[in-house]
């Protein structure tokens, strides 16, 4: 899956050799654009639409983080994103936590939700991982359909945003919106340490040959409930951010076909890359947001992208681009 | 007597793959197991390191009985393998591949809050043992760029990276070059003077050179057992093997 076929042969690579300044300076450059336009972005797009984008990225990087660096094929996230997005939702709207402990709420119980699916799931591997996975969210989808506090079928609405440690008025669109940058960015961060990591290495050692890694006294369970902790974590910062954003919290985020889109957008961004899951989260957010005015049904360019993106370039797009000509010598083709 | 099993034995469904099997590995000795194809040998390997239950029989390693223990409690506790089909991690350099193995015995393998940077501390002793199998300038490639032979080495420098007490090494020569074969005969002597080596090997010439001991098994039995003056000359093996190990 996540593997490169980097072991092009030596005369090949020769001709493309990563150039260490290059590469350096272009990922430099290539963080003070992005910085740049995540903060001037708002002034010139719909900021709503902007904060959805981000909230999916960091759902999409946080479920990379199991596939792309682990080799775990969850099926489940949605029970974290959209699980996050009800425990925010409620403790901000009925208990009138403010946002940050709020998010903090939600971030936790996605993390203790994670524990117990992960201690159950990661005892098998494969498909068998993703069929468990599958099944214990669609019984946590069972619970919020049944349980008092979410609601049923209208969810919690009108999630009041309030104000950011008291100072900040979060209804403000882009005070809402830097602050959900912000949290991105915090996000990310976490991921690429967690990821770049002395753990993250033994994790990646796991992907590449569990059998080795066991033999090296490594307790592979752990080190993947670990990830699969982490992982969901990530995903219910994402999840209680997008309750605030949204100021509702739904059925939809705890569905299975939210786990089945984030698997797309990771899968269509490239995975095991650091920015792909972003590119893809934003590639498919936006093209359901056009497709939405005309009618035209979603789920169909969607499967049609999937089947063009499994066929044509299976290491997505930003994964095809690092393993480009020009990628490679920026040295980016690495999976280190 | 470092590593011991008594009466191992393992059935797949109707068919026994391993029957009555004692092993004694002593400590400073190099112990081999051979026998032809399909014998069971690397059966007992996945026996002893509990990669396999045994349907049968008891293990013990240094006294402590492990027959139930868990895989990777057992190399925790100085038992560690190789495997027959090379065991790299091929997406990672040569060098990561020494240190996810050093990570564990220097307590650098659960920080998840410190940067990669963190590793280079385990640079020095990682370099070491990559140029005692003669692997230095291969340190930055990836392991899947390495040749067979050359991830064999590879292999070996990692589960030395261990520091294991008792070595079990599945066909380390296998598909190694000459030179290779040197170099890794050398390290295996070397190494087996502090600590037990038992290795599953086909090529005699290296099995007569190095190991004290020698176990022929066949269809899942002993079926003799000395050094290898004695199994050499023991008609049964000559048969077993067709006459083909003219040492």
């Amino acid at each position: 899956m996540a593997r490169s076929s980097s072991t092009a042969p030596a005369v090949l690579a020769g001709t493309d050799k990563a150039d260490p300044a290059a590469a350096s300076g272009f990922k430099l450059v290539l963080g003070v654009v992005a910085l740049g336009v995540l903060l001037a972005v708002p002034f010139f797009v719909y900021p709503i639409f902007l904060m959805k984008v981000l909230c999916f990225a960091l759902f999409a990087c946080a479920f990379n983080v199991l596939l792309g660096y682990t080799g775990l094929l969850s099926f489940g996230h949605a029970a974290f994103f959209g699980g996050a997005a009800y425990f925010t939702a409620h403790v901000v709207k009925e208990w009138g936590f403010p946002p940050e402990l709020g998010i903090l709420t939600g971030v936790v119980g996605a993390a203790a939700l994670g524990f117990v699916m992960g201690a159950l799931a990661i005892r098998r591997q494969g498909i068998y991982f993703a069929m468990i996975t599958l099944a214990l969210s669609q019984m946590f989808f069972f619970f919020c359909l049944q349980a008092e506090f979410t609601k049923g079928e209208d969810g919690i609405q009108s999630v009041p945003r309030g104000h950011l440690l008291g100072l900040i008025d979060l209804n403000q669109p882009l005070a809402m919106y830097y602050t959900v940058a912000g949290t991105f960015l915090i996000g990310l961060f976490l991921i690429w340490r967690f990821v770049n990591s002395p753990f993250g290495m033994i994790l990646k050692s796991i992907r590449e040959n569990e059998a080795r890694a066991i033999s090296l006294g490594y307790s592979v369970q752990r080190y993947k409930l670990g990830a699969f902790v982490f992982s969901a974590a990530i995903a219910g910062l994402a999840g209680a951010m997008k309750a605030l954003v949204f100021q509702f919290a739904t059925l939809t985020d705890v569905a299975w076909q939210m786990s089945g889109e984030v698997i797309l957008m990771t899968l269509l961004g490239g995975i095991g890359t650091m920015f792909g899951p972003i590119v893809g989260a934003g590639f498919i957010v936006a093209l359901g947001n056009y497709l939405a005015t005309t009618g035209f049904p979603v789920t169909i360019i969607t499967g049609v992208v999937f089947m063009v993106c499994v066929l044509v370039f299976r290491r997505g797009i930003v994964g095809e681009f690092y393993a480009s000509r020009l990628g490679r010598r920026l040295g980016l083709d690495h999976r280190h | 007597m470092v590593l011991t099993a008594r009466g191992l034995r393992r059935d797949f469904g109707a068919f026994t793959a391993v029957k009555d099997v004692n092993l004694d590995v002593r400590h400073a000795e190099v112990h081999a197991l051979i026998g032809p194809n399909g014998a069971g040998k690397t059966t007992v390997f996945n026996l002893l390191t509990k990669f396999l239950q045994p349907t049968a029989g008891r293990i013990t390693l240094m006294g402590q009985d492990i027959t139930r223990t868990a895989p990777d409690k057992v190399a925790r506790m100085g038992l560690v393998r190789s495997f027959q089909i090379s065991a790299v991690f091929p997406h990672l350099s040569v060098l990561d591949n020494v240190r996810v193995a050093l990570q564990r015995n220097h307590n650098l393998a659960h920080q998840f809050w410190r940067p990669l940077s963190a590793l280079d501390s385990l640079n020095g002793r990682a370099e070491d043992l990559l140029s005692s199998v003669g692997l230095s300038r291969e340190r930055d490639q990836l392991a899947a760029d390495l040749s067979y032979g050359r991830k064999r080495v590879l292999e070996i420098a990692t589960t030395l990276a261990l520091d294991p007490k008792v070595l079990l090494l599945d066909e380390p020569m296998a598909g190694m070059g000459q030179e290779d074969i040197g170099t890794i005969a050398n390290l295996i002597r070397e190494v087996a003077k502090t600590r037990a080596v038992l290795m599953v090997e086909h090529n005699l010439s290296v099995v007569a050179d190095l190991c004290h001991h020698v176990t022929v098994l066949q269809r899942g039995e002993i079926l003799a057992e000395g050094d290898y003056e004695t199994v050499s000359r023991d008609p049964r093996v000559r048969t077993a093997y067709m006459g083909t190990e003219e040492a």
